[in-house]
């Protein structure tokens, strides 16, 4: 996809996403409500209307071939790019599901293991190091230090007898 | 006068306090590491490790960002200077002499140049911050709603006609920012809005630090990632002692420009849409221009290397301004540092001086020490920062999606913000490939919340009536700048057309 087709197609759906929020923002009263000034939806709705203007304006000006992106007949992404973000983004959607399913620590182990052995190619000797300190760090920055829980599913139980060391002191 | 320098010398004290020299000690040596890395800057690190700053008390947390602010202007030029590639955007300009210094085996030049100017620079700035900003807010006490509303107004028209990116995609930016920023319950009424699908994590609205973090932490990344594919040489600094007292004698050499610089990077700080990056470039180009060896710019020259240094870490401190005194934010990141300061509990804006004299002073009195901590850092381990900047990025990445995934958590504690991170950061980055600017989003997401209620206080209080933000003198300057700069880049494309005709 050259980078001309990616704003028409951008602009377009942006032009949607604009009706999207108009129609949800209608859900609620958009006019004058005496004694009470806009309506809820006020807002949102006016919103909307101009970020669907300002679409069409971008429709427009990619007609007309105003924009440089609407003369840019080069890739969008190149097959290097997909690649290097398609694995930064799909290893993050990665330890988010794992964070689900077995809660951050376990994720954060395997994420690393992933992105430090097979993306980066370092050594054994770092990866582990990696894999075993970060999670500490994260479990007393936040758990400890600032009393924030993460998610921990299913590995829940494991912590019990960290938690009892911890309020212990 | 006299009231200033006490509450300065109240600031002052206050920040040398163990815990506040602490963070701002950390703070700046975090902020060079964060600005020496490519592609990371000030914005970046503060919205990534605001959640940790939860740890301590506000004023704690205020001056331990605002020195990430600081250390990152300064760590900016580290990286432009031995790569060739700009830490941050702000850093650009300091690229055109720096790296012909490096190729000439002068790294250690430019590098001191960049932390002195950057000194000189922060210096002037912080005196100014202090002399304009109690007499800014007292005479913002004077503003209502409408006011509120007209000068949010102005801060959006500035990214229009100053921010020079494509106008439609830069309204569209500011306009989703809003409509982001009223998802969640009705302010007023109470009543749910734009929860989508009925999902319930939509309910409690779209946290700040969510877009925040999105953009500037993943979103960069995938960006950094994409730029700099390439391999990238890292220029030998050998620095000592005697070398460095050396380089110090060539100040008088750039000392007025650089202060020159400094006075028009702090004016420009300012501005909402302007800030860092334009005033480093308007210095650069005033520092070629009052030059008596222009020809020389480009080719090596270390006033090129002071100019834009000062500047930027000027603007930095200017950006603050607005932010202090009037709620409004003069950068990027000094909007997530205001939405910082609600989520801590503090109301921006002219009251805060008033309500919370020991947060506002404090701030200053860090940004004085965090001025001179980062020019000792920085001097002292230039060398240490050079070597960090050879961590590959395979190592890097990971840990900064680890800090944004728990970042993003901290806030609202729900994966359903995590997920919308994600989003966020996946389109922010692809928007942006196609010329949308991002930075109006985050500072619409910050405000929107304030300008909705200040609009809507207004036409209450003038049963619906809109020229009440046209019949208050304040707010009618504010709409009738407004709409000149809104109308600016149509004029300047007018001129253009007219005089293309005419030749």
């Amino acid at each position: 996809m050259t980078v001309r087709t990616a704003e028409i197609l951008m602009a377009v759906l942006c032009a949607l996403c604009s009706i999207g929020l108009m129609i949800k923002s209608a859900e609620l009263k958009i006019g004058w409500v005496p004694e009470r000034g806009p309506g809820s939806g006020a807002w949102p709705f006016w919103l909307s209307s101009g970020m669907l203007l300002a679409s069409m304006a971008t429709i427009y000006r990619w007609f007309r071939g105003v924009t440089p992106e609407s003369r840019n007949l080069q890739l969008y992404m190149t097959r290097e790019t997909v690649v290097v973000v398609g694995i930064s983004a799909g290893s993050i959607v990665f330890l988010l599901v794992t964070t689900h399913l077995v809660g951050i620590y376990i994720a954060l182990f395997f994420f690393l293991l992933f992105y430090l052995k097979f993306v980066g190619r370092h050594s054994w000797k770092l990866t582990v190091s990696m894999m075993v300190l970060v999670p500490i760090a994260v479990f007393c920055l936040f758990e400890w230090a600032l009393k924030i829980p993460l998610p921990k599913s299913i590995s829940e139980p494991l912590f019990y007898p960290i938690y009892d060391l911890m309020y212990s002191f | 006068m006299e009231e200033i320098l006490l509450h300065l010398a109240g600031g002052l004290s206050q920040a040398m306090e163990p815990l506040n020299f602490m963070m701002i000690i950390l703070g700046c040596a975090l902020g060079l590491l964060i600005g020496a890395m490519p592609g990371l800057g000030s914005v970046n690190g503060v919205a990534i490790l605001l959640p940790i700053t939860f740890l301590v008390p506000p004023t704690s947390a205020i001056i331990f960002l605002a020195a990430i602010y600081y250390g990152a202007m300064y760590g900016g030029a580290i990286s432009s200077i031995t790569l060739g590639i700009p830490g941050a955007s702000t850093a650009v300009a300091t690229v055109f002499d720096g790296r012909p210094l490096a190729q000439a085996g002068h790294a250690d030049k430019a590098l001191t140049a960049a932390a002195v100017a950057s000194f000189i620079g922060g210096t002037i700035s912080v005196i100014l911050f202090t002399l304009f900003a109690p007499p800014l807010a007292t005479f913002a006490l004077k503003f209502g709603p409408a006011e509120e509303f007209s000068l949010m107004l102005l801060a959006f028209a500035t990214f229009i006609g100053l921010g020079g990116d494509d106008i439609p995609k830069t309204i569209f930016s500011i306009l989703v920012g809003l409509v982001l920023a009223a998802v969640g319950l009705d302010i007023i009424s109470g009543q749910p809005r734009l929860v989508f699908g009925d999902i319930d994590g939509f309910l409690h609205g779209i946290n700040f630090l969510v877009l925040a973090i999105g953009i500037y932490g993943i979103g960069e990344m995938l960006w950094t990632l994409e730029s700099t594919q390439g391999e990238v040489v890292v220029h030998k600094v050998k620095m000592s002692l005697s070398q460095l007292i050396e380089n110090l004698k060539d100040v008088k050499s750039y000392i007025a420009t650089t202060s020159l610089g400094s006075v028009l990077g702090y004016f420009v700080g300012t501005l909402p849409a302007a800030g860092a990056t334009p005033a480093s470039l308007m210095a650069y180009g005033l520092a070629k221009t009052f030059s008596k060896d222009p020809d020389s710019f480009g080719k090596g020259n270390v006033a090129g290397v002071a100019a834009p240094e000062a500047a930027n870490n000027a603007a930095s401190t200017g950006s603050m301004l607005p932010m202090i005194t009037l709620g409004i934010p003069g950068s990027p990141t000094t909007a997530i540092l205001l939405g910082g300061m609600i989520i801590w509990g503090l109301r921006p804006g002219p009251l805060l001086f008033t309500e919370n004299p020991e947060f506002v002073w404090g701030l200053i009195g860090s940004l004085y020490i965090a001025n001179f901590a980062t020019l000792v850092i920085n001097i002292a381990f230039i060398p240490l920062f050079v070597k960090v900047l050879t961590i590959p990025f395979t190592i890097l990445a990971p840990i900064i999606y680890i800090l944004c995934v728990v970042g993003g958590y901290a806030p609202t504690q729900t994966m359903h913000d995590v997920w919308l991170m994600l989003l966020f950061g996946v389109v922010g980055y692809l928007l942006r490939k196609l010329n949308y600017p991002v930075a109006p989003a985050v500072l619409a997401i910050v405000l929107g919340p304030l300008a909705e209620r200040s609009l809507r206080q207004s036409l209450l209080s003038s049963q619906g009536e809109l020229s009440i933000f046209v019949t208050r003198p304040i707010s009618a300057v504010c709409i009738l700048i407004a709409v000149g700069l809104v109308c600016y880049p149509l004029v300047r494309k007018f001129k253009k057309k007219t005089g293309e005709t005419a030749s």
